[in-house]
């Protein structure tokens, strides 16, 4: 009973938010609604056994994406009516993704019952009890790094390409900009750019 | 539940109350006899980074209330709590107010996972040092919508200086939590702590145990990277426009953080309740004195580098985030890992 009344507070609450992340006004509203139907979401991961996933949905995507999210809104000047304008325009596109979105729902909710026969024997193969307390991230690990170990290699080199694209595009060298030379502080030397003079009273340096 | 009072309350031996109501009660408890001492700690704390500080700089400290001074943290709530809350007029009134809260709440939640000695831990759960990552990357938010909704540029300032601190630190404290996690093997923190390592994997570590103390430091905004909130440039930071209750979550927020933080590297590097150098003559000492002190040894390291060291300046801040601590720990991930498997000792290998 208490994981029924839990998984609807979460299920009810998680589609409460994601619907105020395009209702509200305010966009900074939304990214914090954003976050809270991220969390509702790792509650649900929690309940069904997947405590790996629901953390690393806290980590990566509360923690760092929409931090950045409002990182990049805060500093944005936003005009508000200015982007309620094009809403007409753009309510067809929207409408036509929605759909495809929701008709692959449906058909994945179709298929479902035979997916999951031939997925818990493609799992069973790779662990060698299927009952006994293996962690999450043991079983994860199991199999991220045997049977999909080049589809991991392929992601990992697409991010990193990513990262580079990004570095490359936002890099600009600008003339006259004055940088702190770590290297060249340390390895001053005392002698190559002090003098000590001895002064007599009443002479001065010349 | 004695049978006496099942005679003379029936409710006690019904079946929905030994079922949900009970199981609610204990933990009720077990929390309060985690928080409280968490709070008085928290309150010390204040007092002893006034004692360590004027320890430093030759003055006496807090020494009028009470012995000592020791009344002195209760003085200081007191006071804050007799102040009157302000909400500026064009302050976001709902994010204004639950910034603090929030603050506060993710610094008390972390502690659920924190075993303090053996067995005594909220929730043993598997992926225990991920729940503490996820809940520490948090405390960013706090700051965030505190400099945001409080609509003053000095606190906007601070508030978007500590995000990016804390975003840039966080990803060489993770890096880290790897090393750690190549030589125990588990998520678990009772398991971390439990783990036997042999010397030479303890030196290797080591410098991360001093990468992850300087994180720790940026993480809790605290000096010398206390930026957010560095006074002369900034006011007060992300906080200026805070009075009463709602400062005093903040600043409660602030210490509950370092305590966590010198938590967490107790149980990382120096062995959680265990004796220190696994003496085993002093393990009649209880574990949570153990614990207490190891704690406390990494808090004053705290209050000592705010004592000693000058505010960082913020693009040298940003450097010794990316430039030195990224590359040092994504190469002592690759030497630990080397390591561990050149001498046949990765956890789940022998």
């Amino acid at each position: 009973m208490i994981e029924a009344i839990f998984f609807y507070a979460f299920a009810a609450v998680l589609l409460l938010s994601a619907a105020m992340v395009i209702s509200a006004r305010n966009p900074i509203h939304s990214v914090l609604f954003l976050i809270l139907a991220f969390f509702n979401a790792a509650g649900l991961f929690v309940m069904l056994g997947a405590e790996f996933i629901a953390m690393i949905l806290v980590i990566v995507y509360v923690g760092a994406v929409a931090v950045l999210f409002l990182f990049v809104v805060m500093m944005l000047d936003i005009d508000f009516k200015e982007m309620r304008r094009g809403m007409k325009q753009h309510a067809p596109v929207g409408a036509l993704v929605g759909g495809v979105l929701l008709g692959e729902f449906i058909w994945m909710y179709l298929q479902w019952p035979e997916k999951r026969e031939g997925m818990e024997l493609a799992v069973a193969h790779t662990m060698p009890h299927p009952m006994s307390d293996i962690t999450n991230t043991h079983a994860l690990g199991r199999i991220l790094y045997t049977e999909y170990v080049y589809l991991f290699q392929l992601a990992g080199l697409i991010l990193l390409v990513a990262m580079i694209g990004a570095i490359v595009l936002t890099l600009r060298k600008r003339p006259g900009v004055r940088r702190q030379d770590v290297s060249a502080q340390v390895n001053r030397k005392a002698s190559d750019v002090l003098k000590i003079e001895k002064i007599t009273t009443g002479t001065g340096v010349s | 539940m004695p049978d006496i009072m099942i005679e003379y309350i029936p409710f006690l031996g019904s079946a929905f109350f030994t079922a949900y109501i009970l199981p609610v009660l204990c933990i009720t408890g077990y929390i309060l006899l985690l928080v409280v001492p968490l709070i008085l700690a928290m309150a010390y704390l204040t007092y002893a980074e006034r004692k360590v500080l004027a320890a430093m700089q030759l003055r006496q400290g807090p020494m009028m209330v009470g012995p000592f001074g020791l009344l002195q943290p209760l003085a200081d709530g007191i006071k804050l709590l007799g102040k009157e809350t302000i909400i500026p007029r064009d302050a976001n009134r709902f994010i204004f107010v639950m910034a603090p809260m929030l603050t506060f709440m993710l610094a008390l939640v972390a502690w659920a996972v924190i075993p303090v000695n053996a067995g005594w831990v909220l929730a043993d759960i598997n992926v225990g040092i991920l729940y503490l990552f996820a809940i520490s990357s948090l405390g960013v938010y706090g700051i965030l919508m505190a400099g945001w909704a409080s609509n003053s540029r000095y606190a906007f300032l601070g508030g978007l200086r500590s995000a990016a601190q804390m975003v840039s630190y966080e990803v060489s404290i993770g890096l880290v939590l790897v090393c750690v996690l190549l030589t125990t093997g588990s998520l678990n923190l009772t398991q971390i702590v439990v783990t036997e390592r042999p010397f030479w994997v303890d030196l290797l570590l080591f410098p991360m145990f001093v990468v992850f103390v300087i994180s720790a430091l940026a993480e809790t905004n605290r000096a010398p990277f206390d930026l957010p909130e560095g006074e002369s440039e900034l006011v007060g930071g992300y906080n200026v426009e805070y009075s009463s209750m709602t400062f005093a979550l903040f600043f409660l927020g602030e210490y509950m953080n370092m305590i966590l933080m010198a938590a967490m590297a107790t149980v990382l590097f120096l062995g959680g309740w265990l004796p220190p150098f696994g003496i085993e003559a002093l393990s009649f000492v209880p574990g949570v004195i153990w614990f207490a002190f190891k704690v406390s040894f990494i808090l004053f390291i705290f209050l000592w580098a705010r004592a000693t060291l000058p505010r960082y300046r913020y693009d040298q801040l940003m450097r010794l985030g990316w430039k030195v601590f990224l590359p040092l720990t994504l190469l002592w991930v690759v030497i630990v890992a080397g390591a561990l498997l050149y001498n046949n000792a990765l956890p789940g290998m022998q």
